[in-house]
């Protein structure tokens, strides 16, 4: 029972990484403003250089840094539409997407079916013997710790930084801030780039540790996922971050309902985080007010200095 | 030397048409450049994509039933995209309309009868506006973003046809595969041009793309659309219900997209398989936008589209290219087009370095 429980847990952990990763860079390009519905495509792109980069080379560090460089450049030719030539914001978005699947394929068509052993665990000495806590939070590879500290930062940034009020600011009135004096475009194309970035580490997580091998459109709508965390988040780092464990404990049922014997094929099962979605999405779009109250008043608006 | 965009004083017209066309050629550029890099050469592999699927009768016949669905859909998404209503779910829709529609066909498969099809066609659009419906009210009555629901419902779609056909749905002499029976005779659309797969859908996509021209140039409803996109605060003030327009432009997009799966299984493919659609729901977003969001253009648009899917399985079997190549394609094309749309309502200007330019501010 104990192993079970370990076991049980370390799935929801897995699952809920890419999301944590993927929500909180959503999250923060959010913040500044911008709507990027490209995340699926920066996802699988990520995901695939991840792979080709540890294939090549097998460096993991290397493998992840190719991911995290991958999603920041798919994010630049979004930034550079969507600032530079002020296009719009969901057609961009969307056409990244599409772009994405259709660049990732292509790039991954020789690495379907290759095996990685997946990121190097690393123990944290006497920490990990800890029963049960030590297992659970002390024996995970680099990119789970990596995403706690994230979660950390964020959080800690956006509530108590010079920099953190300066994104806000932008997001929130961005000819107010122009007004001040902020760089607004400068501030948006960093937060889209950072955005970008952790799409592209979501991915690696994936190809690398999650599966770890490639498959073309291996996200599944992990990227579509993340996006509705945000709203369900009210863009809050900590509750992005409960909101991807709790979707990760969705698909713990969805791999052990069979192992259990549950009668329920696999496919109604395999909804289960679709349906969740749409579910958790209306129950916070429902007040109105809430959601104009937590989103960045400018979000989805072009930014014209001159006007 | 410096580019800069300087406003139109009003937007250009003739730009409106001629961004498409200036984003087709960079992408043919591009094209170039990515064949060149894959150590293809690129003037055997453009021809391969983009000429040699329709040297044939054939060819030209296939053309018209990949454009079907990609037509069908995009007039319908176009409706909505000039209402800011963002349906990009229509692959689900797509799917729910093959579900319903070939449901039919499959209950009445022993039942000879002219009546078989049209009761399909219907059941195939109820289908997709059903699952249309979902977003919609969910958009309506609970606020929740149309995007991500009608989405998420597309993922929901495809594992529900794939429950349906490898359970119930699954064809009794089939060896166990996971496919359904074959369409009887009378479940299956008639062929228009003989010795080829062109069949009556293309027909009555024509029909109906020309009904929604009609439908947005000629009447009220049209003309609400249009301002409640432009214009949502004047359009309330007029009366128009911004909650009746999303309806309206998922119910249309559902219909349509739905009527477009149910002739891709009553037509070309014949049966209900696991997968029943090469992405169609997604490329009609491209083809809406590439069209300009009118009936017209989405046309041609749709032909264009058609032709590289074509060029990719030509390009695939010729010259053993990924069928990836496809996507890679489409994709760089909204790009371009998306970049080229900036020229509507800015002119490039070409500034050159004058001296003291500290004043001047670039953001």
């Amino acid at each position: 029972m104990y192993d079970i429980l370990i076991a049980a847990i370390l799935t929801i952990i897995t699952a809920a990484t890419p999301l944590v990763y993927a929500a909180i860079g959503e999250m923060i390009t959010e913040k500044s403003g911008v709507l990027n519905l490209g995340v699926e495509g920066m996802i699988l792109v990520g995901a695939v250089c991840g792979f080709a980069a540890v294939h090549f080379t097998g460096s993991a560090t290397l493998a992840i840094l190719a991911g995290l460089g991958a999603g920041a450049g798919l994010a630049l030719v979004f930034a550079v539409l969507v600032l530079g030539f002020q296009a719009s914001q969901v057609a961009t978005g969307l056409a990244l997407t599409i772009f994405g699947i259709g660049v990732s394929a292509l790039l991954g068509q020789d690495l379907v079916g290759i095996a990685y052993a997946g990121l190097p665990k690393i123990s944290i000495p006497l920490l990990s013997s800890i029963p049960l806590i030590g297992p659970l939070l002390f024996n995970h590879d680099v990119m789970v710790y990596g995403s706690f500290m994230l979660v950390f930062a964020v959080a800690w940034l956006i509530k108590n930084s010079r920099a953190g009020l300066i994104l806000r600011a932008v997001g929130d009135s961005h000819d107010a801030a122009h007004a001040i004096g902020y760089p607004v475009i400068r501030i948006r194309y960093l937060a889209i780039l950072f955005g970008g970035g952790m799409a592209g580490l979501a991915g690696a997580y994936l190809s690398l540790a999650y599966s770890p091998l490639w498959v073309e459109n291996m996200s599944a709508g992990r990227g579509w996922i993340a996006l509705a965390l945000v709203v369900f988040a009210t863009w809050r780092p900590w509750r992005v971050f409960i909101g991807a464990y709790l979707f990760g404990g969705l698909t713990i049922l969805q791999l052990h309902a069979q192992a259990l014997g549950v009668g329920v094929p696999s496919q109604v099962m395999s909804m289960l985080p679709y349906i969740a979605t749409i579910v958790v999405l209306v129950l916070i779009s429902r007040d109105i007010n809430k959601i104009k109250l937590n989103s960045p008043a400018c979000i989805g608006k072009p930014f014209h200095p001159t006007s | 030397m410096l580019l800069s965009l300087v406003k139109r004083p009003e937007q250009s017209k003739a730009m409106v048409y001629v961004s498409p066309i200036i984003a087709l050629g960079l992408t043919l550029i591009s094209g170039i450049l990515l064949f060149q890099i894959m150590g293809v050469h690129p003037a055997q592999a453009l021809y391969a994509f983009f000429v040699d699927p329709i040297t044939t009768k054939y060819g030209w016949a296939e053309l018209g039933v990949k454009a079907t669905p990609l037509i069908l859909i995009g007039v319908a998404l176009s409706v909505g995209f000039r209402a800011g209503v963002w349906n990009i779910g229509a692959e689900g829709q797509l799917t729910l309309g093959a579900i319903c529609g070939g449901g039919i066909a499959l209950w009445l498969y022993q039942v000879d009868s002219v009546f078989v099809l049209p009761l399909m066609i219907i059941c195939g659009v109820l289908g997709g506006m059903a699952w249309a419906a979902i977003p919609a009210f969910l958009k309506t009555r609970f606020n929740a973003n149309e995007i991500l629901t009608s989405l998420m419902l597309t993922y929901v779609a495809t594992l529900l046809l794939s429950l349906l056909i490898h359970g119930a749905w699954r064809d009794p002499d089939g060896f166990n595969f996971p496919v359904s029976r074959i369409f009887s005779d009378s479940a299956t659309l008639p062929i228009i041009w003989q010795g080829t797969r062109l069949h009556l859908g293309w027909i009555l996509t024509i029909a109906a793309a020309i009904a929604v021209w009609v439908l947005m140039s000629k009447t009220i409803i049209g003309f609400q659309i249009k301002v409640i996109g432009q214009a949502p605060k004047a359009g309330r003030h007029a009366g128009f219900s911004v909650n009746r327009t999303i309806w309206f432009s998922l119910m249309l997009g559902g219909g349509m997209a739905g009527m477009a799966g149910l002739f891709e299984v009553a037509g070309p493919i014949g049966q209900l398989l696991p997968s029943i659609s090469p992405g169609y729901g997604f490329t009609a977003i491209i083809v809406a936008f590439v069209g300009r969001l009118h009936p017209v253009g989405v046309f041609f648009a749709g032909l264009v589209m058609a032709l590289s899917y074509l060029g990719g399985e030509s390009a695939q079997i010729t010259m053993n290219l990924p069928l990836a190549v496809t996507g890679v394609f489409q994709g760089l094309l909204l790009f371009f087009l998306l970049a080229c749309d900036v020229l509507i309502t800015y002119r490039l200007q070409f500034k050159f370095p004058v001296t003291s330019t500290r004043g001047s501010k670039h953001v």
